[in-house]
């Protein structure tokens, strides 16, 4: 059990596994996504309250969860290489900052377009994508310390710290904005809250959360085989790949 | 301290960036003991010291101070310490005596004629209510080389101690320098020229 | 012989205080241009007092946060030029109590003045008597807060060359609490209601930020100082 820890820390290991695992993660993303697609935009009923508009849902919530998981991920493995300096913990908190920000563009644009038919507006201050916009300042943040600094190895460390700022930060801005919210507007259509979605809605939702979650998977895969590639490029195993392709 | 204490690198690796800096350096130093580092420009002299003071984590090997890793006894190792970077790290808007007073008290309690005391012995006690600022750069290493004294400290990590300085200014150093031996001191000492009776780590590019 | 944390303590402020009365230019500024943000904001709008009433929570607290983070940006970059710095990292003291007596002495300089001169933009922006204590309350916990958190951006920006548009970059998102609360209190001590809620929230994010940005400053620090 140990040793197996103990590889995923070597950063040849781990691009092997990680060449291994990404076409069984795309895969299974696409087969995920293929069904909750067709299911969703095609076979689910309409709501009765939203129409055919809700079915925007069906991309917005996973990207949402999924921008999430990602910023806790890049905290939680930048973490693992603040404090016990596994530099492999730094690569894949570099890779996951993109991927969580492209979630993170998803799902304002799906928020603001279902925003569109349910409000008349493209934006109208909803608190979940006013946190949603926060979280994407926050990314960004992280992304361009990391980048700011000439040694990689200190960006390293410094975007990590901030990510872990961050997440403690996030359910605070979440319960602020949510509170703000009540403070200055009168209840809105409750967004995507129902308590009891029917089997027929809620499957392909269940799918497509699942399928993102691979297909975030299998993109870090592959980016983090080229930050990895990148970060190494001194040593020899790499200079080896490089001669063997 | 007991006889034995010393400082002790073990295969010290730094990088910075693509650049390998320290390639494995390993050293010791006992009581009594002043190594001098030189090499060419570039070669990690700067590097070498600031990670025997602790401000740099190696990416690989050990530093210790009587046997224990120094990043386990941060504060009392660097209690123990005085370090002179190559700019003289005075601020200019307060005078020698009170940089004095603001950097050396927060290692030892000290009196104002401690203080007054050490700038006399480097030749700048004139200087003592001037404010940093309009000290030349010779009587600016001058006070940044009286703080070193009045720390008291066990170990010297000095880098380029004979910039600025004239010819009685260098013969005060090394004489500071070999007192600092007598006294059972130890440390490490960044300059170009020859110094006598030192222990000498070239370093290469 | 040796030194206490109560003497680091007031020796660091004393060193603080004395380098930022020497230069009471750069205290002074930051104030000034509170001043000039909370001005733009009727020449901009209306001189409508009941117009400017509705908006001067947001405009107080935007203003304070800007000018605040404008100071910040120096809280440890001169003594990184200098390389005093490195000389406070080394003094055998733990650099959590240094970081603490920087910022609790940049609050003091700049939060605190701060504090101290909004009655008078309440009054330009007609914010009503009986909010006053409510917003000097709301503005105090913020900007000590707000100090904690610029401690943390500070330090992780502090050896960068375009550092400072990096600093807003990064705090200000954490700071988006800070805003909500504070203008809340305020908005709720002008229309007459209690303020208690959201005065207590703040008080909440004040103690946590500041058991925890010692730590997460001093990590900042030594990333940078490497």
């Amino acid at each position: 059990m140990w040793n197996w820890f103990y590889k995923l820390a070597s950063p040849p290991y781990v691009y092997r596994l990680a060449a291994v695992l990404a076409p069984w993660l795309l895969g299974g993303a696409a087969l995920c996504i293929g069904y909750g697609l067709v299911d969703g935009l095609v076979f689910a009923p309409p709501d009765y309250q939203q129409g055919d508009a809700f079915r925007i849902i069906y991309v917005h919530a996973p990207s949402a969860w999924l921008s999430l998981s990602a910023y806790t991920l890049m905290a939680v493995a930048g973490g693992i290489g603040l404090i016990w300096r596994i530099k492999i913990g730094h690569a894949v908190a570099a890779a996951a900052a993109p991927i969580g920000a492209s979630f993170t563009v998803l799902a304002l644009l799906t928020g603001s377009l279902w925003g569109r038919p349910m409000w008349g507006t493209y934006w109208a201050w909803d608190p979940r994508l006013t946190s949603e916009l926060i979280l994407l300042f926050l990314y960004v943040g992280v992304m361009s310390l990391r980048s700011a600094f000439e040694d990689p190895g200190r960006g390293d460390r410094a975007a990590a710290l901030l990510a872990i700022v961050g997440v403690i930060n996030v359910p605070i801005i979440h319960y602020s904005v949510q509170w703000w919210n009540s403070l200055h507007q009168g209840a809105t259509v409750a967004k995507f809250a129902r308590p009891s979605m029917p089997g027929s809605m809620l499957w392909p939702l269940l799918s497509m959360l699942l399928g993102f979650m691979l297909f975030f998977g299998g993109v870090l895969c592959l980016r983090l085989r080229g930050e990895v590639l990148n970060r190494e490029r001194q040593s020899s195993w790499v200079r080896e790949v490089v001669r063997a392709s | 301290m007991n006889s034995g204490a010393a400082l002790s690198l073990d295969q010290v690796h730094v990088w910075r960036g693509d650049r390998h800096v320290l390639r494995g350096v390993s050293l010791q130093l006992r009581a009594g003991e002043l190594l001098q580092i030189s090499g060419p420009n570039g070669t990690g002299k700067t590097t070498l010291l600031r990670v025997m003071c602790g401000l740099l984590r190696p990416e690989q090997g050990r530093v210790s101070w009587c046997g224990e890793a120094i990043t386990e006894i941060r504060e009392q190792y660097q209690a123990l310490l005085a370090y002179a970077s190559h700019e003289p790290a005075l601020k200019g808007d307060l005078t020698a005596l009170e940089n004095l007073r603001f950097s050396v008290g927060l290692k030892r309690r000290v009196s104002a004629g401690d203080l007054t005391a050490a700038l006399a012995c480097t030749g700048v006690e004139a200087c003592a209510d001037l404010p940093a600022r309009v000290l030349s750069a010779g009587q600016r290493r001058r006070v940044a080389m009286a703080r070193v004294l009045a720390m008291r400290a066990r170990v010297w990590l000095l880098d380029e101690p004979f910039t600025n300085l004239d010819a009685a200014g260098a013969e005060l150093i090394t004489r500071l320098l070999r007192e600092h031996v007598e006294r059972g001191g130890l440390g490490a000492v960044v300059a170009h020229h020859a110094l006598d009776g030192l222990r000498r780590l070239e370093l290469q590019a | 012989m040796n030194v206490g944390a109560w003497q680091v303590l007031s020796l660091m402020l004393r060193r603080e205080m004395c380098l930022y009365f020497r230069r009471p230019d750069q205290l002074l500024q930051p104030l000034v241009f509170f001043l000039i943000v909370t001005a733009l904001f009727p020449l901009g709008l209306s001189p409508q007092l009941s117009l400017l009433r509705d908006m001067a929570p947001a405009v107080l607290w935007v203003a304070a946060l800007l000018s605040a983070l404008l100071s910040l940006e120096g809280l440890f970059k001169g003594d990184a030029e200098d390389g005093t710095l490195e000389q406070l990292a080394l003094c055998g003291q733990p650099l959590g109590l240094i970081v603490a007596a920087k910022t609790l002495s940049h609050w003091l300089v700049s939060g605190a003045a701060l504090v101290i001169m909004s009655p008078l933009v309440a009054v330009a922006l007609g914010i009503p008597r009986e909010a006053f204590p409510a917003m000097l309350l709301s503005l105090g916990l913020g900007t000590l807060t707000l100090s904690w958190l610029g401690a943390i951006g500070a330090g992780l920006t502090v050896g960068l060359r375009r550092g400072s548009v990096l600093l807003s970059l990064i705090v200000l998102p954490l700071a988006m609490p800070l805003l909500i609360f504070g203008a809340g209190a305020t908005d709720r001590a002008i229309s007459g209601a209690s303020a208690a809620g959201p005065l207590y929230f703040l008080a909440a994010l004040c103690v946590l930020t500041s058991t925890l940005a010692p730590f997460a400053a001093t990590a900042a620090l030594r990333i940078t100082l490497e």
